[in-house]
C-alpha cells in the first residue's frame, strides 16, 4: 500500500496505528488523523461522485468548508449518520465510513453518464425537466434523483445516544482559538472577566500552529512556537474556560448563542458507550468576540474539480500538521502570496513543485524566498485545462493578456499529480451576519467585512479582513482593549516580522479560449453548478443573488456555499457590469455546520418529550383497563372497554348505564380558579355575559365568557362559596388561557378591583356521579347530608365530610341527569373514587370516559367550546341568547355583539341534525349543502358533533349551518365520497327537553 | 432571543415571557357609546411599527406580572421597561 506520510509531526502519533473501514475496505491511519488525512496518507483522493454529473471528486479542503468528502458514518439502523465531512471527522479505531455520493460504487457508476449528457443539464434543470406530469414526482423523479444523487441516509430507528443541554453565562465569549482568539481570551481573562473560548478543533492555534516559515516571526521565534507558549499560558488562567471540539451553531440576538460540543465522536465504539455524545451549550455572553478566521478561495477554471485538486493551504496543513503529502509533483495555482508558503514548505520536505501566478509580478519576502530556493514561477499565467479521470495527471497553462480578459500565446502542458489552488481568502463573517450584523465590501481584495462593531460584539483577526500577522496582532490588541474597556499591556513590546503582500489581481472567472458552453468551470462543487449556469440564469433574466442562487442551486448544499458564494457573486457582478459590493450577499443561516436533531432535543425524548398530567385517580383508570385520550397535557380516560369491546360498544354500554342507573366520571381535569376579594362579584359580572351579583351564597351558575370580539371563548360553572369567594370552573383545555386572560384584565384594565385569582386545578380532584340512582349513592357516602330537592336543589353547593375530610359537593349536570360533583383535596382523590365505586356497586355504577360524556351532553344539546365552536360563534349563533344579560351595561365582548357583522341573520348557527336513516352516523367535519345538482354548490356549514345515541336508538348530530335558526324541519344533504346522506334540521336538544331527569 | 428586564424580577430569558401586543390601547369606558367604526378601531387596529414601538409583555413563567417595554423593532433593542400604569418614557414619543 502506498504511504504518503512522509515525515513526523507533533500532532500525529505514528506509534499508534488506527484501523478503519472506508467503502468496505480496511485501512490504517494514525492517532491524530482526520478521516481525510488518513485517506490521503493512503493515497486516496477520490471520495465520491458529483451531485448532478457524477464526476469523480476528491478531497478539496481540510475543514468545515469541504464540499466533496461527505460521508455516511456507520451502518446501524439507529446510529448511522449522513453528511459528515471527512475533513472534520477525527479518526478512531473501528470507524466505518462510506462515500455518500457514489451509487453504485465510487469507481464506476451509472450516473457518470450524466457527464456526457451534461449539455442537457443546464441551470434550472430540475425546475425545467422534472415538472410534468405531477404524478411522476413521487414515483419516478424523486426516487431517481435521490438514488443517483446520494443525499445520504437518515437513521430509521430512534437515536440511542445521550445528548445534553447546558445553560451558561459569561462576561466574554471568544469564538475561535486561532491566534487572535487566543490573544483576546488572555487579555479578557487576565482582566478579571469570566471568559469562554470555544474552538471546533481538538487543538487550539488555528492555522498559525503549524506555521514554520522563517519570514514570519514573533519575538524572534517561529509564530507557531510563540503561539504554543501563549496557549500554555492561557491554560493556567483560572477564569478562562476553554472548550475544544466545540462549534458555534447559531448566533441569535442579545448575544444568545448555541454551541455544539462533541464529547465522544472521536472515541472508539466501546469507549462511546453510556457517555453523553454531544452537549448543546446555551450561552449568554455580555460581550462576544468573533475570531473565526477565513477560508481559502478556489479558482474557477475549466475542469477545476478533478481529484487531486485541493486548496493550496490545505495541502500545506496536510503536510505540516498531518505529515502527509498530497502528491509528489505538485503545481500551485494562485493569485496571492499564501500559496508561496505552501510551496516553500513542500520544497523543504523535498517535494517537487512549481507555481502558476495570475499576477504580472510580485515582490514580497515570501516571493523572494521562493525565488531564492529556485522554485519555478510562471507569473501572468493561468491554468486553462486539467486532465486525468480519477486523478489529475497534467494541466495546460497559458499567458494572460494585459487586461486579463483573455489568454495569449501557446499552451504549455505541465505534468503533475496534484494541483493546489488559492484564489485569496474569504473572511468567515457567518457569525457576524447571523447575529444581525451588516457587511461592507472592500474593493482592494474583494472581501465582505463586518460593517459595524457594536458595544456587545466585535470581529477580530482575518474574519475582519486583517490577513498579515502584524496587522492581526496589533489590531486585535488595540480593538480588544477598547472593546472590553481594559488596558492590557501584555503585547506592548511584541516584535512581529512578517511578509507583506504587495500585489493583487483577482479574476472571478478565468479566461479561456474554449467557449464557456464547452467548459466545466465549477463554482459549487457540492451542488455541481458551473459558471455557465450562472451566466445562463442571468441571460434568462434572473438578477437578485437570492434568485440566481436558488435557480442554479449554487450555495444551497450542506456546505451553504462556503467555497462558492463569492465566486457566484463575482461572476454575476462582472456579467451584469455592476459593482460587487452593490449586490449584497446571500443570507447565512444557522446552523453553521449540520447539527443532529438529538443535540437540539437533548434529554427531552421519549417520555420526557412532553409534560404529562395525570389525575390522582389515574392508577385506578389504568388498572380498570381505560383507554386514554390526550386533552391538552392531561391523560383522560376515553372509555373503559370490557371483554374485548370496541370503542363503540363501550360507549353505548357506558352511556346507557349512566341514564338507566348511574355513571361516574373523573372530572378532575376541569380548570378550577379560586376567586376572592371584595369585588369578586363585580369582576364576574364583567367577564361573563350573564349577571352574577344576585347569585346567592351556596349556589352555582353556568356562564359563558367571550372574547372582546364577541366570540365564545370558554364556559363553565362557577359557585359562590361565600360573600367574597367564588370557585370558577373552565374547560380542561382552556384553563391556562382563561387564567391568563382574567389576570390580564385585572392587572391592566381594572387594577382598581380588589380581586385575587389562584389556579387550584391540581389542588382538587373531582368525581362526578350522575344518573337516576346517583342520589342513593350520595346518601351512602354522605349519610348525614340532606339530599332533598328543598335542601340541596339543582345548581347548589354543600360542604360535608367523608371520614373527617372536607368535600365540596356541587349538584350540577353536564349530562342532563341528576348529578353530583364531589371535590376533595387531590391527595384523597383516589380514595374518594374507590369509595364511590364501592358505594355504587349495587347500582351498577359504571365508570365512563370522555367519549360517553360527549355523547350524553350531545343528547342534551350542551355545547363543547372548541368542538361546536371555533372562535367565530357568538352566544346568539349558538342559540343561547338567554345567557346574555340585557341589563348589564358592559362585559367583555358585549359591544361586539351588535356590530354589523355579528347581527347578520345569515351567520352560521348551531342546529341539530337527524339523519333520514337513523342508523347512519355522520362524520364530524362533513360539509353540509342544500343542493347537489348545480355547478356551484354553496357550503352551508359543517357537522361539529355526531354520535349514535343508545338512549334514543338513533343517530344524532350537532352542526353549524348558515341561517340555521330558521331552517328547522328543512332537508339538507351531506355529500360524502361514495354517497349523499339526507338529513333534517332539528332542535339542538334531543332528549328530555323539559329537564325532568334533572330532578328525577 | 431577548433578554428582558422584568421590573419585578430582573433580567430573564425571553422564553419566560409572553408578548401581549401593542401597549397603551385603553379599553373604552363606555363601549355602548361607540360607533361600529370606533369600536373596530379599538378592537382590531394595531400599528405594527418598524422602529420604536410600545409593547405589553407578561412574565408568564415567572411573577406573572404584566408590564410595558419600549422596543426598536428594527434592531430588537429594548430601550426601556416600565410598570403598568406608569407613563411611557417621553423621550421615545
Ligand atoms: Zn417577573
Amino acid at each position: 500500500m502506498p504511504n504518503y506520510r512522509i515525515h513526523k509531526t507533533e500532532y500525529i502519533d505514528e506509534t499508534k496505528r488506527v484501523s478503519f473501514k472506508y467503502d468496505g475496505k480496511t485501512y490504517f491511519g494514525c492517532e491524530g488523523d482526520t478521516l481525510a488525512s488518513a485517506l490521503l496518507a493512503n493515497g486516496i483522493h477520490l471520495v465520491g461522485r458529483s451531485f448532478k454529473y457524477h464526476r469523480p471528486r476528491g478531497i478539496v479542503s481540510c475543514g468545515a468548508e469541504e464540499p466533496n468528502a461527505i460521508c455516511q458514518i456507520g451502518s446501524k439502523k439507529d446510529l448511522t449518520e449522513p453528511n459528515v465531512r471527512a475533513t472534520e471527522l477525527e479518526l478512531y479505531e473501528g470507524l466505518e465510513a462510506s462515500s455518500q455520493n457514489c451509487w453504485p460504487n465510487v469507481k464506476f457508476d451509472i450516473g457518470g453518464i450524466n457527464n456526457f449528457i451534461s449539455p442537457l443539464i443546464p441551470a434550472g434543470f430540475y425546475y425545467k425537466t422534472f415538472m410534468w406530469p405531477k404524478s411522476f414526482w413521487k414515483k419516478v423523479y424523486e426516487p431517481l434523483i435521490r438514488l443517483s444523487a446520494g443525499l445520504g441516509k437518515s437513521p430509521t430507528e430512534p437515536d440511542p445516544d445521550i445528548y445534553d443541554h447546558k445553560h451558561v453565562h459569561y462576561d466574554v465569549l471568544v469564538i475561535g482559538g486561532g491566534i487572535s482568539g487566543i490573544i483576546t481570551a488572555k487579555m479578557a481573562a487576565k482582566n478579571n472577566l469570566k471568559t469562554l473560548l470555544v474552538d471546533d478543533k481538538k487543538i487550539l492555534g488555528g492555522s498559525t500552529i503549524y506555521q514554520n516559515n522563517e519570514a514570519i516571526k514573533i519575538d524572534d521565534k517561529l509564530s507557531s512556537e510563540w503561539l504554543k507558549n501563549e496557549i500554555q499560558e492561557i491554560k493556567k488562567l483560572s477564569n478562562l474556560t476553554i472548550k475544544i471540539r466545540t462549534s458555534i451553531a447559531a448566533y441569535h440576538g442579545y448575544n444568545f448563542l448555541l454551541a455544539k460540543e462533541n464529547l465522544t465522536d472521536h472515541l472508539p465504539e466501546e469507549k462511546k458507550k453510556n457517555k453523553i455524545r454531544q452537549r448543546l451549550w446555551k450561552i449568554r455572553a455580555k460581550k462576544v468576540v468573533i475570531a473565526t478566521g477565513s477560508i481559502e478561495r478556489p479558482l474557477v477554471f475549466n475542469n477545476n474539480d478533478r481529484p487531486g485538486i485541493l486548496l493550496s493551504n490545505s495541502i500545506n496543513k496536510y503536510l505540516d500538521y498531518y505529515g502527509v503529502s498530497c502528491g509528489e509533483n505538485i503545481i500551485l495555482f494562485t493569485n496571492n502570496d499564501s500559496a508561496y508558503e505552501t510551496s516553500i514548505s513542500l520544497h523543504k520536505k523535498g517535494i517537487k513543485n512549481l507555481i502558476v501566478d495570475l499576477r504580472k509580478s510580485a515582490s514580497s519576502e515570501l516571493i523572494k524566498q521562493a525565488e531564492s530556493l529556485g522554485i519555478k514561477i510562471y507569473f501572468n499565467h493561468v491554468v486553462t485545462n486539467t486532465f486525468g479521470y480519477r486523478k489529475i495527471n497534467s494541466l495546460e497553462i497559458m499567458k494572460l493578456s494585459e487586461d486579463g480578459n483573455t489568454t495569449v500565446g501557446n499552451k504549455i502542458k505541465l505534468s503533475c499529480d496534484c494541483l493546489g489552488m488559492s484564489g485569496g481568502w474569504t473572511p468567515m463573517v457567518h457569525m457576524h451576519t447571523q447575529s444581525g450584523g451588516k457587511l461592507d465590501f472592500r474593493d482592494d481584495d474583494q472581501v465582505f467585512l463586518p460593517k459595524e462593531n457594536s458595544e456587545d460584539k466585535i470581529s477580530v483577526g482575518s474574519c475582519n479582513g486583517d490577513f498579515d500577522l502584524e496587522n492581526i496582532i496589533d489590531k486585535t490588541v488595540n480593538k480588544i482593549n477598547k472593546f472590553l474597556d481594559i488596558d492590557n499591556q501584555d503585547y506592548q513590546d511584541t516584535n512581529i516580522i512578517c511578509s507583506k503582500e504587495n500585489d493583487k489581481r483577482n479574476i472571478w472567472l478565468l479566461p479561456n479560449k474554449i467557449p464557456l458552453g464547452k467548459t466545466k468551470c465549477f463554482i459549487d462543487f457540492q451542488n455541481d453548478s458551473t459558471a455557465k449556469d450562472i451566466k445562463l440564469a442571468l441571460k434568462e433574466g434572473f438578477r437578485s443573488i437570492e434568485h440566481v442562487k436558488r435557480y442554479t442551486t449554487t450555495g444551497m448544499a450542506t456546505d451553504q456555499g462556503k467555497l462558492s458564494n463569492m465566486h457566484a457573486l463575482g461572476i454575476i457582478a462582472d456579467t451584469a457590469g455592476v459593482k460587487m459590493g452593490t449586490l449584497g450577499t446571500t443570507t447565512f443561516r444557522p446552523p453553521f455546520t449540520p447539527l443532529a436533531f438529538g443535540t437540539l432535543v437533548g434529554r427531552n425524548v421519549g417520555k420526557f418529550f412532553e409534560v404529562v398530567r395525570k389525575t390522582s385517580m389515574h392508577e385506578w383508570h389504568v388498572e380498570n383497563n381505560a383507554e386514554f385520550e390526550n386533552v391538552g397535557q392531561w391523560k383522560r380516560p376515553w372509555y373503559y372497554p370490557k371483554d374485548g369491546e370496541n370503542m363503540h360498544d363501550s360507549v353505548q354500554r357506558e352511556s346507557k348505564a349512566a341514564r338507566d342507573s348511574a355513571g361516574i366520571l373523573d372530572a378532575s381535569t376541569l380548570g378550577k380558579i379560586d376567586i376572592q376579594g371584595t369585588d369578586a362579584s363585580e369582576f364576574l359580572n364583567r367577564v361573563y355575559t350573564n349577571a352574577w351579583s344576585k347569585l346567592a351564597i351556596g349556589k352555582c351558575r353556568y356562564g359563558i365568557m367571550l372574547n372582546e370580539d364577541g366570540m365564545v371563548y370558554d364556559d363553565g360553572v362557577t359557585t359562590r362559596i361565600s360573600e367574597n369567594h367564588y370557585l370558577m370552573t373552565t374547560t380542561t383545555g382552556g384553563a391556562a388561557n382563561v387564567l391568563n386572560k382574567l389576570e390580564d384584565y385585572l392587572q391592566t384594565e381594572w387594577p382598581e378591583l380588589d380581586v385575587y385569582l389562584t389556579s387550584v386545578t391540581d389542588h382538587y380532584s373531582t368525581a362526578s356521579i350522575c344518573g337516576p340512582n346517583s342520589k342513593k349513592i350520595l346518601n351512602k357516602l354522605f349519610p348525614n347530608l340532606d339530599l332533598s330537592d328543598e335542601n340541596f336543589p339543582h345548581m347548589s353547593f354543600k360542604v360535608d365530610k367523608i371520614e373527617n375530610i372536607n368535600c365540596r359537593i356541587m349538584r350540577i349536570s353536564f349530562t342532563g341527569e341528576l348529578s353530583y360533583e364531589i371535590n376533595i383535596e387531590s391527595k384523597y382523590g383516589n380514595s374518594l373514587w374507590k369509595m364511590c365505586i364501592e358505594a355504587g356497586k349495587e347500582f351498577n355504577l359504571t365508570p365512563y370516559g370522555t367519549e360517553t360524556m360527549h355523547l350524553l351532553r350531545a343528547e342534551k344539546g350542551f355545547i363543547i367550546v372548541g368542538q361546536d365552536t371555533d372562535g367565530t360563534m357568538t352566544p346568539s349563533d349558538l342559540q343561547m341568547d338567554w345567557i346574555v344579560s340585557k341589563k348589564k351595561y358592559d362585559f367583555i365582548g358585549k359591544r361586539s355583539l351588535y356590530r354589523s357583522d355579528t347581527i347578520r341573520e345569515d351567520r352560521k348557527q348551531l342546529v341539530g341534525l337527524l339523519t333520514d336513516d337513523p342508523k347512519e352516523i355522520l362524520e364530524e367535519g362533513a360539509q353540509i349543502v342544500s343542493d347537489i345538482k348545480s355547478k356551484h354548490i354553496d357550503m352551508l356549514g359543517h357537522v361539529t358533533s355526531s354520535y349514535f345515541s343508545p338512549n334514543l336508538n338513533k343517530s344524532i348530530a350537532l352542526a353549524v349551518v348558515r341561517s340555521g335558526k330558521t331552517m328547522k324541519g328543512q332537508k339538507l344533504i351531506i355529500p360524502m365520497e361514495n354517497k349523499n346522506i339526507n338529513v333534517t334540521v332539528s332542535d339542538t336538544i334531543f332528549l328530555d327537553k323539559d329537564n325532568k331527569k334533572l330532578n328525577a | 432571543m431577548f433578554l428582558i428586564n422584568c421590573p419585578f424580577c430582573g433580567e430573564r430569558d425571553q422564553s419566560e415571557f409572553s408578548s401581549g401586543g401593542e401597549a397603551h390601547i385603553v379599553r373604552p369606558k363606555q363601549p355602548t357609546e361607540l360607533s361600529d367604526d370606533e369600536w373596530a378601531e379599538y378592537l382590531f387596529m394595531r400599528k405594527n411599527i418598524k422602529g420604536i414601538q410600545f409593547e405589553r409583555w407578561n412574565h408568564a413563567h415567572g411573577c406573572r406580572k404584566w408590564f410595558n417595554i419600549v422596543r426598536d423593532t428594527s434592531n430588537d433593542k429594548i430601550l426601556s421597561v416600565y410598570k403598568m400604569g406608569e407613563k411611557p418614557p417621553v423621550n421615545y414619543k
